[in-house]
């Protein structure tokens, strides 16, 4: 990632440190991953340790510390979508993809993540290819709709 | 845009913004929340637009009303469209419709009967939105403006009588009085523990710190909505002393109403947010909102721009003397953000870790001040209490627990979505009235109430009135408002199990009770659901709990066991199957379970064979199907793809597979009386 974006992703942050997390999910928004040299630059501007940055960057769970595949794929594991199967879906995207969640494959094709809720509880169970909702799955759909990305 | 100086100038406006609308005049509004978009109500609304230049009245240009608005709530059919007057509702629009619906609805007032709502049990249509039994018997009052407005739009808020309440704070009533009047409302936290809001907020307005002055003149003008941006003091002004917070950190899963009320309606929600500050006597304010809701933050930062724009907010408002602004936050995904002092740490650019209380945030919250956390369907409520009056509020509702609450109906229920009640309605109303009951003809075995840390209530107290204290009695709460409805293919030792893990997951680390205990009572559920519980299991989950309550430090950690207690007590026989017999009554845990083919069912279509991930099942044409139980991984493709008119395929617990049958008997022949014949010998 370009440093030079970073610093000006932390000026317009007003050089906080409170807004520290702020600033990560600026960077991850805009790159989806956290690259070390960004963390590096952000812990200089903001006089931030890295031991606090990496704190941050390991609690929450959107952060990513690895670089993340072409594809983004959610499963949705929200209550709702449990109820109606959503591991089953999950499991079939394990197999399918050969990755667990937190996982990228070695071609850098897909990353697999689970979420707690998007809130499509209608349509569940629902899976999330790049930002993109599929809904009312088996797993047989399932399969299907991950054989239509490249 | 017109900045507004006093209390006269937003009435002038709100009587322009009337006086340009014609109730005669037809309006398409098509429901733009996250539900309906994830189903195709962008591309409904592009439709709409290209088939009304195509084929509007060219005679008078602008004759009709395209909007997109807020979450209507029956995400069920979604997308949903209302087309106005009439008030005519279709359901689960395609783009493909659109064309009919402009030549026949919009052109000539007709009604395309297919795209109404059909009563699933007596087939009759229903026209009008509000005529159809899972809006009849709601009570939308926060909820209601949604279906009204086009979240982007400051003059629909204005219509509806927006910012009224507001003007009515600044200009008739002292903060007192403001607080005076939600106390006597009894309005109680939408977000889980229903404290009472009028008595946080006096903690938060006596709290020692200097009360309110103007002294925001240093600010950048035109800062508090601009994306991205920060709007922070320049250097030189003297710290705001009190902050007010909007939680909507909506973390429960299987619960979205606070994304629709705020994707929905953001100026609602910051109008409750200035009162409240006003009354405290705030001059800053946060919103806390998930990262995983994009509509929502960008529909509030549309809002604030426009508010800042004319002086709603900022310095004076309204020429009231009264100074505000607000600052956007993102959460970055932990649920135990949810928690206030959570939150304020998460605000402070921290890990989300909760700190023991007392000192309340109301005394010492964000940087040491006084702060005051309230959930947005909370704030939104504000606006409505100053506008019908407290008395008239709280004659809504139960004894205790006033008002309306919005659910996320959601789970095994024909009709998902999102209800707004009277506090007080009983649980069977919601399920049966409202929700329309379980589909595919299964029974209502328990709904789940208060996320994470909630229950689950059995059918025997289902009749049960929806109120805070009511639903503590029983072992679950009222928690932000997540209903998940379950049904007898839902097992509840795996329901306690995910809730537990998602707990564990979701601990912060900080506390051992939470941290270790959570982990321990999930590394023996899991166990029970793999049918390998002992003797003894029941018992150390129960300490484990009890542990867990008493020590934890925050109530994540007390309230975690909830799952698992309220389970154990309405549905201990679950758990004793699966530790004792290893079987599984709900037929789902899936290593307790087994796929089998009824040979006297399968017709030999290949539809399983072929698409078996596995390779388990064996057969050929004319010749019956047999699960090999070592290759099966039970993902239930099979059940799932057996054509229903044979439903061959089912699933067993607790016994062993039968044996397969002979290899001379598995030939169908088929066609007329061998046929039959053959059949009888099965």
């Amino acid at each position: 990632m370009d440093l030079e974006r970073v610093n000006e992703i932390v000026q317009q942050h007003g050089n906080d440190p409170s807004f520290l997390v702020q600033v990560l999910l600026a960077i991850q928004r805009e790159n989806h991953w956290l690259p070390q040299e960004a963390l590096r630059r952000v812990g200089e501007k903001l006089g931030a340790p890295m031991s606090r940055i990496r704190h941050i960057a390991t609690f929450y769970k959107t952060f990513s510390l690895a670089p993340k595949g072409r594809h983004e794929v959610q499963v949705c594991m929200g209550t709702a979508c449990h109820v109606r199967g959503a591991p089953r879906i999950l499991d079939t995207v394990q197999d399918d993809l050969g990755i667990r969640p937190g996982e990228t494959d070695p071609t850098l094709k897909f990353s697999l993540d689970t979420v707690n809720c998007l809130g499509c509880c209608a349509l569940g169970p629902v899976l999330v290819v790049d930002g993109r909702t599929h809904g009312k799955l088996s797993p047989a759909k399932a399969t299907e709709v991950l054989r239509g990305y490249e | 845009m017109p900045r507004l100086h006093s209390r006269r100038e937003i009435e002038e406006l709100r009587r322009q913004v009337l006086s340009r609308r014609d109730p005669a005049r037809t309006t398409v509004s098509v429901c733009s929340g996250t539900g309906c978009l994830a189903c195709g109500g962008a591309e409904v609304v592009a439709a709409f637009r290209k088939e009304l230049e195509a084929q509007g009245p060219r005679d008078t240009p602008g004759a009709i009303d395209l909007r997109g608005t807020g979450c209507h709530g029956f995400c069920e059919r979604g997308p949903i469209v209302v087309i106005e007057p009439g008030e005519t509702c279709y359901l689960q629009v395609t783009p493909a419709d659109v064309p009919e619906i402009v030549a026949r609805t919009v052109q000539r007032g007709e009604i395309v009967d297919r795209l109404l709502y059909v009563d699933p049990t007596t087939g009759e249509k229903t026209v009008r939105e509000s005529d159809i039994p899972f809006y009849k018997h709601q009570k939308r009052l926060v909820f209601g403006p949604n279906r009204k407005i086009d979240p982007r739009s400051l003059d629909d808020y204005l219509a509806v009588g927006g910012y009224r309440a507001l003007a009515k704070a600044l200009f008739e009533m002292t903060p007192e009085q403001v607080i005076g009047e939600v106390k006597e409302a009894e309005l109680r936290g939408r977000g889980g523990a229903g404290f009472p809001t009028g008595v946080k907020w006096e903690a938060a307005r006596k709290a020692a710190g200097e009360p309110a002055q103007r002294n925001l003149a240093a600010l950048p003008r035109g800062s508090a909505g601009v994306r991205g941006a920060v709007r922070r003091p320049a250097p030189n002004t003297p710290p705001a002393q009190k902050y007010v917070v909007v939680n909507c950190d909506e973390g429960d899963p299987g619960a979205y109403m606070d994304r629709s009320l705020l994707e929905g309606n953001p100026h609602g929600v910051i109008e409750g947010l200035l009162i409240g500050a006003y009354a405290i006597g705030a001059r800053e304010g946060f919103v806390y909102v998930r990262q995983e809701y994009p509509l929502a933050v960008s529909n509030l930062f549309v809002a604030l721009e426009q508010a800042e724009a004319h002086g709603l907010l900022g310095e004076n408002i309204l020429g009231s003397g009264f100074d505000f602004r607000v600052h956007v936050h993102r959460g970055a995904g932990a649920f135990v953000c949810g928690e206030e002092t959570a939150l304020l740490a998460s605000l402070e650019g921290l890990a989300g870790e909760p700190r023991p209380r007392p000192p309340y945030p109301a005394v010492k919250g964000l940087r040491g001040r006084p702060t005051n956390i309230n959930n947005v369907e909370t704030w939104a409520n504000v606006p409505l209490i100053l506008d019908m009056g407290a008395a008239a509020f709280a004659s809504i509702g139960a004894a205790h627990s006033k008002g309306t609450k919005i659910f996320s109906l959601v789970g095994k229920i024909v009709n998902t979505g999102l209800v707004e009640v009277p506090m007080g309605i009983s649980l069977r109303d919601v399920v049966f009235k409202i929700g329309g009951g379980i589909p595919g003809g299964k029974k209502f075995k328990a709904m789940q109430t208060g996320g994470p840390s909630g229950g689950c209530i059995p059918e025997s107290l289902l009749d049960l009135p929806v109120g805070f204290d009511e639903l503590t009695r029983v072992g679950s709460m009222m928690g932000s408002g997540g209903m998940i409805v379950m049904d007898e293919t839902t097992c509840m030792v795996d329901v306690a199990r995910y809730f537990n893990e998602f707990l564990t997951e979701e601990s912060c680390g900080k506390c051992v009770p939470c941290r270790e205990g959570l982990r321990q009572m999930h590394r023996i559920l899991t166990r029970i659901t793999l049918g390998r519980g002992r003797e003894g299991d029941i018992e150390t989950l129960q300490q484990l709990s009890e542990t867990a309550i008493e020590a934890s430090l925050c109530a994540l950690g007390r309230t975690a066991p909830n799952p698992f207690l309220s389970t154990l007590r309405y549905f201990r026989d679950e758990y004793e199957a699966h530790i004792r017999d290893g079987r599984c009554p709900a037929l789902s845990c899936k290593a307790l379970i087994a796929y089998v083919i009824d040979p006297a069912l399968c017709r030999a279509c290949m539809i399983c064979l072929r698409k078996c991930p596995a390779n388990a099942i064996d057969g050929g044409k004319d010749i019956i199907h047999v699960i090999d139980q070592t290759k099966c991984t039970k993902c239930g493709a099979c059940r799932e793809l057996c054509p229903p008119r044979f439903g061959a395929v089912r699933a067993i617990s607790g016994e062993p597979a039968p044996p397969p049958i002979p290899e001379e008997r598995r030939t169908i022949v088929r066609g007329g009386a061998a046929a039959r014949e053959g059949r009888q010998h099965e």
